[in-house]
């Protein structure tokens, strides 16, 4: 797989393809998988994707511990100042799929279960109000594919290595070159999309309370959406990021790697850490055993 | 080597992919030594597994391994309840395994009819497992192959027999590790394949002198 962006943009620019194409051809050049294998593998994630927004658009779910659920339907209500727009509409299913997630329910792994409320959300968002078909959305999650790979060669995909960065951070940025390039965008675009979405994410912690996949992770899911349809919106206006996505990846690596444990996955810090964290993490684990939902 | 299909996916039951989809693979790993559904099955759970995994369903996915679910299975959600139905007498339990383990590991020891086996296994990210132990012999088995579980005596020529029965069979082997608890004793032997076993070539290597048990476990990620 291929582990540089900036290579994969000189690739597709010489092919005339996207990156997306490139990808699938890449891989299926490798022999392990045909390219209908990998097509068809892609569209049953899109229909597990679709299923997810769909069931979790209702509210009628809660999680494991009781702490999340139901918020995904409350963005229907018409309330905001943005209500009955594509950015809500793409909130809404960033929530829904992650309140799924958190229900036991079934999702995409894209790039991980705590990330995996961004790609469906801005895709499908998008898919809806552009009329994109279901062709253009596998080669688009191809694109968010080698996307996510270059970030797991290059730095990585795990809140226990890198904070939450590498979750719903990687997941913008998978979710804002896929989008581009859904939208039309050249390989270039989708690049500095991911940079642009990227260094909006770099930093954040991954600090759940009690360790499960609830709080904050949800709501991130919802701004991860936001911040990667921004960087949608600045790179097909032709905004450029002036470091490269190879950069920027690297630099989200680097910063995992120095980010204190507190930081990475383990409830010693941040949100977790807080006065209400540490009291309502306490108080839903032991209603769990009580309730004896688990032993 | 990463698939565009690793990195979408997998289709799991939420809510982590390490402590549930991955959970849920070592459960169904020692189902598939075992050659099937537990009577009796003692999960200790060590690590990050023990301290947040009833949150994270971790039981719940483990307990859907032994019954035979795979992680995109929604009867996970209720294994615990089913397991009861069918006739799995679980226990979970709190554990601070001895050695070096990965945050999240679990030791599985479960009972069918005369036959017992222990595994213990880690979910070492993005629903990734290893098996590292199998009935006290070190294993490195990642369940991503079909994979072949021999135990035989510890004597010359016992790997040449089994390669040899199953080249004959026209399988192709991806990776061989032999331990062993001590000389002259018996050592365990995995082979990783291409391609599963076929039922014959388990009959032939059943037969092999040596030999005391062949297990053939499908790929299980």
């Amino acid at each position: 797989m291929i582990d540089s962006l900036n290579e994969a943009v000189l690739q597709a620019q010489a092919a005339g393809c996207s990156l997306g194409e490139l990808a699938l051809r890449q891989e299926a050049a490798q022999g392990l998988r045909t390219r209908e294998q990998l097509e068809a593998g892609l569209q049953r994630a899109l229909e597990v994707m679709r299923g997810a927004v769909a069931r979790g658009l209702p509210g009628d779910l809660r999680s494991v511990s009781g702490l999340v659920g139901g918020d995904a339907a409350k963005l229907n209500r018409l309330t905001g100042p943005l209500s009955g727009t594509l950015f809500t509409e793409v909130l809404a299913g960033a929530l829904a799929v992650q309140e799924v997630n958190a229900a036991m329910g079934v999702i995409v792994a894209a790039p991980t279960a705590g990330g995996a409320g961004v790609l469906p959300g801005v895709l499908l968002g998008l898919a809806h109000r552009s009329q994109v078909s279901d062709a253009v959305l596998v080669r688009g999650l191809a694109t968010a594919g080698l996307i996510g790979g270059v970030v797991a060669l290059r730095a990585s995909l795990s809140g226990a290595e890198g904070g939450c960065q590498a979750e719903t951070g990687a997941a913008a940025a998978m979710a804002a070159g896929a989008g581009a390039e859904v939208l039309g965008g050249s390989p270039s675009m989708a690049a500095h999309a991911v940079s642009l979405a990227m260094q909006g994410t770099l930093g954040l912690v991954c600090d759940p309370l009690g360790g499960l996949v609830e709080i904050p992770c949800v709501f991130r899911n919802a701004t991860g959406a936001a911040i990667a349809l921004a960087a949608i919106e600045m790179a097909l206006a032709g905004i450029e990021f002036p470091i490269p996505a190879d950069e920027v990846i690297d630099t989200m690596g680097e910063i995992g790697r120095s980010m204190d444990v507190r930081y990475r996955e383990t409830a010693g810090g941040g949100l977790a850490a807080t006065p209400t964290g540490r009291r309502l993490a306490k108080e839903r684990l032991v209603q769990i055993k009580r309730s004896g939902k688990a032993t | 080597m990463v698939s565009l299909l690793d990195i979408i996916g997998p289709v799991m039951v939420g809510p982590s992919s390490s402590h549930t989809a991955g959970a849920c693979r070592i459960g169904l790993f020692a189902r598939a030594l075992l050659g099937g559904q537990p009577e009796h099955a003692r999960v200790e759970l060590h690590g990050s597994f023990a301290r947040t995994g009833q949150g994270h369903g971790t039981d719940r996915a483990i307990a859907g391994g032994l019954l035979g679910f795979h992680p995109d299975d929604e009867r996970l959600r209720d294994s615990i309840e089913l397991a009861a139905e069918a006739g799995l007498d679980l226990t979970f339990e709190n554990a601070k395994l001895r050695g070096d383990h990965h945050p999240n590991t679990t030791r599985i020891s479960a009972k069918r009819g005369d036959r017992q086996v222990s595994v213990i296994g880690s979910s070492i990210g993005a629903g990734r497992i290893v098996v590292t132990a199998i009935d006290g012999f070190h294993v490195d088995i990642t369940g991503t192959l079909p994979t072949l579980v021999v135990v035989a005596a510890d004597q010359p020529g016992t790997v040449a027999a089994v390669t040899s029965t199953l080249a004959e069979a026209g399988g192709n082997i991806a990776t061989i590790k032999v331990s062993r608890r001590q000389k002259g004793g018996h050592a365990i032997h995995i082979y990783e394949l291409d391609e599963p076993v076929s039922a014959e070539a388990l009959v032939a290597l059943a037969a092999l002198p040596s030999v005391q048990s062949v297990r053939a476990i499908a790929r299980v990620a």
